[in-house]
């Protein structure tokens, strides 16, 4: 017997090796030529807008290519003591180049914002130039600072070079109500002016109690759609799956028209002697009308892929858990319900996104407490037009988003998500 | 200890589940203590219903069932204290093999030593010591099909049923499977109701099979008395094979009788026949026939081999006898065999007692 193992050639005298990698190799390009255009597709309308979103919620540019004698020269400067007259001159010649463009008044609003008062040295400088009162030949540190006793105040110029780099996270801080102060240091806005991490305090409570009534209701109405016999229940499936064929808007007005003052749940509530026709609660435009139409609306998301794994689970199970000797409910404790936790998982974590984000409904019948993060995202695309905070705070939702995935991962694991 | 022979009764059992239609008709049976009692018989025969309703999952419509003396038709499931092996094992999966052992002994409140005590006993009982930890996913059917049965009598059940417990898993391990559980019955001395709709599967397990059919119990008796002397044509049908000729019954006289077929008159053993004129089907089981017999038997007649089909330890022969096209024989492959050929004339004997007339198909 010979124990040398022989090449296997094929017919035409490959070694079959070599042939079978060519083989393999052609399917897997074909493969990636199949997926290829979808590919593409979430480039540009995922990664892409992602990152201009990030670059945009970071981008500080503006005053860094207004003055680019002064940041150079101020390199070297410890931010101590007043600046040399190197630094002087280099702001004098970087801001008379802004005055020829009438660009000045730009640099004067933003450098306002680093420090109060700038705008107004400013145009004192810029009337200065414009009546050419500048001497080049001899000392521009003394003609500046005579203008203004702020000239010499070195708070002034360290405020210039913090604007220097070209990328800043004020956005974000101002997204968590906390800015940059004149040491360059954290620090909170005051107390009554703290409006975001309100709302995303608020945001995390209202996505997580629709999250959790979403459970108690579609736990239940999965279990009934996995147990019932086949024609009821795809009845009852038509009837989960009916509102999600409707369009968001529409079944927010609906919910608009039932839950309003005059509205038909009210009349109800005045007609069974609940409440007195004077005395009707408020259920819109507050915390309670976006608890219940966001749950309304985000019951599917719950509901499908607990059907899903539930659908999965043998009846047997829980028959072997009572002929054991478990009452009913330890059988459904022990054995039923650790064998849904893929669903609830999968559930929680798909409702729970969905209502971190959530914009539409909040915005129609949250009224001014009922209102998300997202409705102040589109609040500054819409009308302050400050798209570069609405970048900052859209890309913390994200991030949001992707701490809470990273967190279940922890908890329970992405492995055992089943979505269907 | 004397045995009680009424552990479990089924008094008048009815069950219908729309209210039209008996899926088990007034059901009268006894099972004694630490007997192996197989309910077998084609699907929707009831069996099945009998046993859920042993179980506590259905109810019966009429009538009791009891368990050592008392009616339990009213408790539930989990406090029947009656162990359970089902058709496709039902194990937890997702507990280990020794938290799936536990649960019968955690919701009944055992010390942890007890149940790891009696765990291990079960486990060394289905030989699967070292398998503690794995995951039902990780064992193989037969090891599966193993842990649901120590599963099942892990908590000291009086009564053990078991739904089909083999019928996934291959032939060879079927039949090991078969003798393990056997052996697991003698050595503890559990009574075991068992569901099966393999005749073999019942013949070699069961003290006792009760074969059903449409709802009724068509005969209770030890595997052997079942083969050799079924009571009626059903029976004689569903168990083993069956060469069978309808006729009339011509003349009766004691333990005789003379059936006459289209064509010829054969004798035959008298079992549900009572009158001349009965209409009768003859049951004869194909190795009772012999080829050219040697003795002097009393139905002697000549037909033609249709086929031949090897099967290693014997040769099937189908032959046209008396206008049966069916005829089948066995023939063991002995040494001395006969040269058998299509289209030969045999001559073919057996004795009046082997076939027996019953109830016409």
């Amino acid at each position: 017997m010979s124990s040398e193992t022989q090449k296997i050639l094929t017919t035409d005298g490959v070694p079959l090796e070599v042939s079978l990698k060519k083989a393999e190799k052609r399917n897997k390009i074909k493969a990636f030529l199949l997926v290829a255009p979808l590919l593409l597709f979430l480039l540009i309308t995922y990664i892409f807008p992602i990152a201009d979103m990030f670059t945009r919620s970071i981008d500080d540019r503006m005053v860094t290519n207004m003055l680019p004698k002064t940041f150079k020269s101020m390199e070297k400067w410890d931010g101590k003591e007043l600046p040399s007259e190197e630094i002087f001159r280099s702001f004098y010649e970087d801001y008379k180049v802004l005055a020829e463009k009438k660009e000045h008044g730009k640099l004067g609003q933003r450098l306002n914002k680093e420090k109060n008062g700038f705008n107004s040295i400013l145009k004192r400088l810029f009337r200065k130039i414009k009546r050419n009162n500048f001497d080049e030949s001899i000392d521009i540190k003394e003609q500046i600072t005579e203008i203004h006793r702020h000239f010499s105040n070195v708070d002034y110029w360290r405020a210039i070079k913090r604007t220097a780099p070209p990328y800043t996270m004020n956005k974000y801080l101002k997204g968590m109500d906390m800015f940059l102060d004149e040491d360059g240091k954290i620090a909170q806005v005051d107390e009554d002016r703290r409006i975001h991490r309100i709302l995303w305090l608020r945001t995390l409570e209202i996505a997580l109690f629709v999250t959790i009534f979403c459970f108690l209701m579609g736990y239940p109405i999965a279990h009934l759609l996995a147990t019932l016999p086949m024609k009821y229940s795809n009845l009852l499936m038509i009837c989960v799956l009916l509102p999600f064929w409707t369009s968001l808007l529409v079944r927010t007005a609906s919910w608009m028209i039932l839950l309003q003052q005059q509205g038909l749940v009210n009349d109800f509530f005045v007609m069974i002697g609940l409440v007195s026709d004077d005395n009707r609660p408020e259920m819109m435009y507050n915390k309670v009308g976006t608890y219940v139409a966001m749950t309304q609306i985000l019951l599917p998301f719950m509901v499908l892929p607990l059907y899903s794994v539930m659908k999965t689970i043998s009846p047997s199970l829980m028959r072997a858990g009572k002929s054991l000797g478990g009452t009913p409910f330890t059988a459904f404790w022990k054995i039923y319900f650790p064998l849904t936790i893929p669903g609830i998982g999968a559930g929680c974590l798909l409702v729970f996104i969905l209502a971190i984000g959530y914009y539409i409904t909040p915005a129609l019948v949250g009224g001014a407490s009922g209102t998300l993060i997202s409705n102040q995202i589109a609040y500054h695309m819409k009308t302050t037009l400050d798209w570069s905070f609405a970048s900052a705070m859209g890309l913390m939702l994200l991030t949001g988003v992707l701490v809470v995935y990273w967190i279940y991962n922890k908890l329970v694991g992405v492995d055992n998500i089943k979505l269907g | 200890m004397s045995k009680n022979p009424e552990f479990v009764k089924f008094d008048k059992v009815d069950k219908s589940y729309d209210g039209k239609v008996l899926v088990v008709k007034d059901l009268q049976l006894d099972i004694a203590e630490g007997e192996f009692i197989t309910m077998l018989g084609p699907s929707g025969s009831g069996k099945t219903t009998c046993l859920m309703m042993l179980a506590g999952f259905e109810t019966p419509t009429n009538g009791e069932i009891l368990l050592d003396g008392n009616i339990i038709s009213n408790i539930p499931p989990h406090k029947r204290g009656i162990g359970m092996v089902f058709q496709n094992y039902a194990l937890f999966p997702h507990m280990t093999v020794y938290e799936n052992l536990a649960f019968p002994l955690r919701v009944r409140k055992f010390e942890k030593d007890e149940i790891d005590k009696k765990v291990d006993k079960a486990l060394s009982m289905v030989s699967l010591n070292g398998f503690e930890s794995r995951m039902p996913a990780q064992l193989s059917g037969g090891q599966q099909q193993r842990v649901a049965v120590a599963r099942a009598l892990v908590f000291d059940p009086s009564v053990v049923l078991m739904d089909e417990p083999l019928g996934a898993l291959d032939k060879n391990l079927r039949e090991s499977m078969q003798y393990e559980i056997k052996h697991i019955h003698e050595s503890i001395g559990v009574t075991v109701v068992y569901v099966t709709h393999d005749q073999s599967e019942a013949l070699t397990m069961s003290n006792r099979i009760a074969v059903f059919n449409d709802g009724k119990v068509q005969q209770l008796s030890n595997p052997a008395e079942l083969y050799e002397k079924p009571v009626n044509s059903f029976v004689a049908e569903f168990i083993g094979e069956n060469n069978t000729f309808n006729g009339e019954v011509a003349d009766i006289s004691g333990d005789k009788c003379k059936v006459k077929l289209s064509n010829a008159e054969i004798l035959a053993n008298p079992i549900s026949v009572k009158l001349k004129g009965d209409k009768t089907t003859v049951s004869l089981r194909p190795e009772r026939a012999l080829i050219e017999p040697n003795e002097k038997m009393d139905n002697m007649f000549s037909g033609k081999i249709e086929e031949v089909i090897y099967h290693g330890d014997h040769t099937r022969v189908r032959i046209n006898l008396l206008e049966n096209p069916e005829f089948i024989l066995k023939v063991p492959n002995s040494t001395s065999n006969l040269e058998l050929k299509v289209d030969q004339e045999i001559k073919i004997g057996w004795n009046s007692s082997d076939a027996r007339a019953l109830d016409p198909k």
